[in-house]
């Protein structure tokens, strides 16, 4: 058992920290809120450059030969800015889909660029009846000669407007709900025959539906045919684990902002917070935190665990956790700040949205428990 | 980072539990693989075979006859013991004035009282709360008054002094100057329940069983040598207490060992001829509470490792009695609701409910304790929005 920081990850932490105060300030995602990039190209660059992308990568493919703990260091800073940028969705998800599904060259090819810096990737996985598995899909890619062409929909493709490459899930052999038979392809971003249909998310972000009546070249498979569901199960899986380590940030920052409420305002002729029953919610938001927190390092511990039994376990049981407790922590900080929690003007708001997305992705509360009381260590 | 155990420490778990598989005598295996209550007698028996294996105070100091262990190895006795179902030993003696003892009693009280406490051979109870002074135990009322003659004479009562019936020693606050503001009137007594005048009366708990007393003081003579720390200096040592074992507050083992119960409970019941543990809403239940101790368990680790480096806990650990507390509370509740009819059970004869079941509705009923001893969940509150969150006072 040993739970601290090595001399480097306290670096990261500092590092981060000063970045995302001085930089990334919430002003900034208030902002980006009407940008229809969503992000700031200069600020993925230097996030590239400060080595923050490929932290969590071996060296062959340019990354840092870091940990999943690693990057959900610098995640759980982002949580508390509301940072704008694709770190999970990109750096994480579509990465490590990439790193996971395929061969070297096209690692080389698509992920170190992306790992510079320089692009940005997402995995274009979920459809209008998909819900949470990734194998319920009507995308088909069918064999042209050498070529691949690939029929169908995706919904909700976060930074799918904007991303430079698109790793699109279709299926080439088996029937609906099969693992087996579901294969990744890479895409750029103006393929003839996409068409993407820009959508703002409720937390100011940026994504979009796609619309997919395409031909591809036979090197934009990734990985062997029909042999994708594993990688994209695993990245699944590492998406839920950062949204459970961003969201200790967000829940950090919104008791953090709360309990600063608690100690200004003033109503009856005294601080709202000497109030016992004020008092005793923000003890129960407190609780939710510290064990949110609790749950988040399990899961960035435990993602990276070859077994999938280890993996499933820790990331649903930290999801449902997060659902719960971040739900809570969230409602809770909009209750105890009254009616100016509910103007747009004021911050909390944006925490409590983004949260509310958090619980949204990578498997909801309902998806997580089922898959966790379905394992073999839940049986007696 | 790392969530497993050191080899080391793996190595001592499988000790522990080799031992339990073979020390465990069969009728006491009997009560532990249902979940009996273990009579008094049953208790200390154990606590003798403990005591002979070196084990029967985890977290005491070798120099006082403790094992050595550190704060891992400490941890990994203690849940084992739960997790096995052992009968629970009094914490009085072994967790609260014994520790309490070393760090603050005279050589002459450590030597006279530590090695009894060790050997199960002198019982003890607590005597803190009163009919008035429960949550504000600051306000406790029963006198201690010097004679001159070289004892206090004790006047006053004492409730909820759980198992006091069983006891042969009581620990205790008293007020030795009425005079003083009310934390800075109270000193710390040590008092032999054979005492004259000392009378302890048995009561029943909502579990249907006589773990409380109400205990009265009546010019109750205690030699001045059983005072402990300084005279009026007996709230600072109360206070001591709170911070002892926070690694084991939780109790994350004898959680862990009634959501196993609960499952159990679950594969045996049926629900339109299947069982309960795969009716849809009952398993998402069970997975629910499972999660939740999931999480507490991976804050206690955090607590643990950080004891194991020697630092001081860290925030996560306040929260473990009040989450401990309600998920065991919890764990009681969700057993009950699985058991149906059967969850009306009280105090048949065997047989007339399953085994397993037997136990559970007073156990329920007892439980409402936890969330209530050792400083209700909404003190433990009160403290954390003051020192934690920095929120003011009234």
């Amino acid at each position: 058992m040993d739970f601290e920081l090595s001399p480097d990850q306290k670096t990261i932490v500092s590092t981060v920290s000063d970045f995302v105060k001085k930089e990334l300030p919430l002003p900034r995602m208030r902002r980006l809120r009407d940008d229809p990039t969503g992000f700031s190209r200069d600020t993925w660059k230097q996030m590239g450059d400060l080595g923050w992308l490929g932290i969590s990568y071996p060296e062959s493919a340019g990354g840092f030969g870091g940990t999943f703990v690693d990057a959900s260091l610098i995640l759980e800073q982002f949580g508390t800015t509301l940072v704008s940028e694709p770190f999970t969705e990109s750096a994480l998800v579509a990465g490590h889909a990439l790193l996971l599904a395929s061969a070297p060259d096209q690692h080389e090819k698509y992920l170190t660029p992306m790992l510079a810096g320089d692009t940005v990737l997402t995995l274009a996985w979920s459809e209008p009846q998909t819900r949470y598995n990734p194998a319920r899909i009507a995308t088909r890619a069918e064999k042209k000669g050498t070529d691949w062409h690939l029929t169908g929909e995706k919904t909700w493709v976060l930074f799918g407007n904007t991303a430079d490459h698109l790793l699109v899930t279709a299926r080439t052999s088996g029937e609906d709900g099969d693992p087996d038979g579901l294969s990744l392809f890479v895409l750029d971003s103006d393929t003839p025959g996409l068409t993407k249909h820009p959508l703002a998310t409720m937390d100011g972000r940026r994504a979009a539906h796609l619309k997919l009546d395409c031909t591809l070249p036979g090197d934009r498979l990734l990985g062997a045919e029909g042999k994708a569901h594993e990688a994209i199960s695993r990245a699944l899986d590492i998406g839920a684990a950062a949204a459970c380590s961003e969201g200790y940030g967000v829940m950090k920052t919104a008791l953090a902002m709360t309990l600063d409420y608690l100690r200004t305002r003033e109503q009856f002729g005294t601080k709202i917070g000497t109030f016992q029953a004020l008092q005793h919610r923000a003890v129960d938001m407190f609780i939710e935190t510290e064990l949110a927190r609790s749950t988040a390092i399990m899961a960035s511990i435990k993602v990276g665990d070859e077994d999938p039994a280890e993996r499933h376990r820790a990331v649903s049981a930290a999801k449902v956790h997060l659902a719960v407790s971040g739900r809570h922590v969230a409602a809770q900080s909009i209750q105890l700040h009254g009616g100016i929690g509910v103007t747009d003007e004021h911050d909390i708001g944006l925490y409590f949205k983004r949260m509310q997305v958090l619980t949204t992705l990578w498997g909801d509360e309902e998806h997580h428990l089922t898959r966790f009381a379905s394992l073999p260590s839940f049986s007696p | 980072m790392e969530m497993t155990f050191a080899p080391e420490h793996l190595a001592f778990r499988d000790e522990v539990r080799a031992f339990l598989r073979d020390a465990m005598p069969p009728h006491i295996r009997a009560k532990a693989d249902v979940d009996a209550n273990f009579t008094h007698a049953e208790i200390m028996e154990w606590h003798r075979i403990l005591h002979a294996k070196g084990w029967a105070a985890p977290h005491w100091p070798a120099k006082h006859g403790g094992p050595g262990l550190d704060a891992t190895a400490r941890f990994i006795l203690s849940e084992e013991l739960e997790l096995a179902g052992a009968p629970h030993l009094s914490v009085f003696g072994l967790s609260m004035v014994g520790p309490l003892l070393m760090e603050f009693g005279t050589d002459a009280q450590k030597q006279r009282f530590l090695p009894k406490i060790l050997a199960g051979e002198e019982v003890w109870c607590q005597g803190y709360s009163e009919p008035n002074a429960g949550s504000d135990l600051a306000s406790l009322k029963l006198s201690a008054e010097d004679d001159g003659k070289g004892h206090f004479i004790l006047n006053g009562q004492k409730t909820w002094t759980t198992y006091a019936q069983y006891a042969d020693w009581i620990f205790l606050l008293a007020r030795t100057d009425p005079t003083a503001k009310k934390q800075a009137g109270i000193s710390f007594f040590l008092c032999d329940m054979k005492t004259e005048g000392l009378t302890a009366k048995p009561f029943l708990t909502l579990g249907g069983t006589p773990a409380f007393c109400e205990t009265f003081f009546e010019n109750v003579r205690v030699p001045k040598d059983n005072l402990v720390g300084p005279l009026n200096g007996g709230w600072t040592i109360a206070k001591a207490l709170l911070g002892h074992e926070r690694t084991l507050i939780a109790a994350v083992g004898l959680s862990t060992r009634a959501l196993r119960r609960v499952k159990r409970i679950a594969q045996t019941t049926l629900i339109d001829g299947k069982p309960a543990f795969d009716h849809p809403g009952f398993r998402a239940k069970i997975a629910r509470h499972e999660i939740k101790l999931e999480a507490l368990r991976m804050a206690n680790y955090r607590t643990l490792a950080g004891a194991q480096l020697g630092k001081a806990p860290g925030p996560e650990s306040s929260i473990l009695k009040i989450r401990g507390s309600e998920i065991f509370q919890q764990c009681f509740e969700l057993a009950m609701e699985i058991m149906g009819h059967d969850a009306m059970e009280w105090f048949n004869e065997p047989g007339s409910v399953p085994a397993l079941e037997q136990w559970v509705p007073s156990a329920f009923n007892y439980n409402r304790a936890t969330t209530i001893y050792g400083g209700s969940n909404e003190i433990q509150k009160n403290i954390i929005a003051k020192h934690l969150l920095g929120l003011p006072g009234a």
